[in-house]
């Protein structure tokens, strides 16, 4: 399985999920600058965290207009697994790839902590290897991470399950219903807060964050065999 | 040539916790006939066109496209006439 993991400028998490895909399932995975105008090798964009064009305007408003996210656009509509981790899931958001928008946290604050999640849907491709309703534990590292949509739209990803995460216990940002991460409607984009490619090891502090991963190849195997 | 003056705004049902926090120290430093604070952006856009219809389609298009996200935000503009 081939993985892109997607730079631009301001990215800081890409290292991070270069080392997460290798660390865990050993798949190959190259990092693919906002430039490029063509994914078709790829089986699987990451979209990292960081402060992408230095948040100027929106974060993830300058990066949303990239020439690759053209590409990724391209990718979601032909099926492709698409992650956005942090700011990743404020790009993918901006790019209208994901409901709703990141606003800045409640209290203002840049909240950087281990925090408990729920997995409320384990039949996406992204979390397959969790079980439905399980706490687990994955660090986030954001300012700009209170999720908000219309109460239309809350409807509509509570109707068809697209609420995948929600913060267990203490809400660190606000975000309306305790949303941590969101897919589309298809199942091929998911977008969250919380850094599962910083929780790939227990010398880490958590583990919790390998069977994205591990999710994610496995949905693929299922789909085009052992390629 | 036209000068854009564009004010974003979150929107009246997004709460706004920056502008909330204003009102709080505006309080606490006595002025208590304040209200609602709403914080937001303004931007200066210079346009270089003589058709006044056709910028202000176009800036509407900025601020629909980039400028506001209107998931959240709300935009409004004005636009004046600059020598030149």
């Amino acid at each position: 399985m081939n993985f892109a993991v997607l730079v631009f400028p301001g990215s800081n998490c890409d290292v991070d999920m270069y080392k997460a895909v290798l660390d865990t399932i050993e798949q190959s995975v190259e990092y693919v600058w906002h430039l490029e105008t063509d994914l078709s090798k790829y089986d699987a964009i990451l979209v990292p965290g960081g402060f992408s064009y230095g948040d100027y305007l929106r974060p993830g408003a300058v990066a949303s207009l990239s020439p690759v996210m053209e590409q990724v656009k391209i990718a979601a509509e032909e099926g492709k697994l698409i992650l956005g981790v942090c700011n990743g899931f404020q790009i993918l958001t901006e790019a209208n790839l994901l409901p709703g928008a990141l606003r800045r946290n409640q209290r203002l604050k840049f909240h950087c902590d281990f925090i408990d999640l729920v997995v409320e849907n384990n039949q996406t491709p992204f979390t397959l290897d969790y079980q439905e309703g399980e706490t687990i534990r994955i660090p986030i590292a954001h300012g700009d991470g209170n999720y908000y949509c219309d109460q239309e739209t809350l409807d509509e990803l509570e109707k068809n399950n697209q609420i995948v995460f929600r913060y267990k216990g203490t809400n660190p940002n606000g975000s309306i219903s305790e949303i941590a991460g969101v897919i589309n409607e298809r199942g091929n984009v998911l977008g969250l807060m919380p850094h599962p490619e910083r929780a790939v090891h227990k010398w880490l502090g958590t583990d919790d964050g390998k069977r994205m991963f591990s999710s994610i190849l496995s949905y693929w195997r299922k789909q085009y065999g052992t390629a | 040539m036209f000068k854009a003056t564009v004010y974003v705004t979150l929107r009246e049902s997004v709460l706004d916790p920056q502008g909330n926090a204003v009102h709080e120290s505006l309080h606490s430093l006595g002025y208590d006939e304040v209200g609602d604070v709403r914080i937001g952006k303004y931007m200066e856009l210079e346009i270089k066109s003589d058709d006044q219809k056709a910028a202000e389609e176009r800036v509407k298009d900025m601020c629909e496209k980039l400028l506001a996200n209107t998931v959240i935000e709300d935009f409004r503009f004005d636009l004046t006439k600059q020598e030149g």
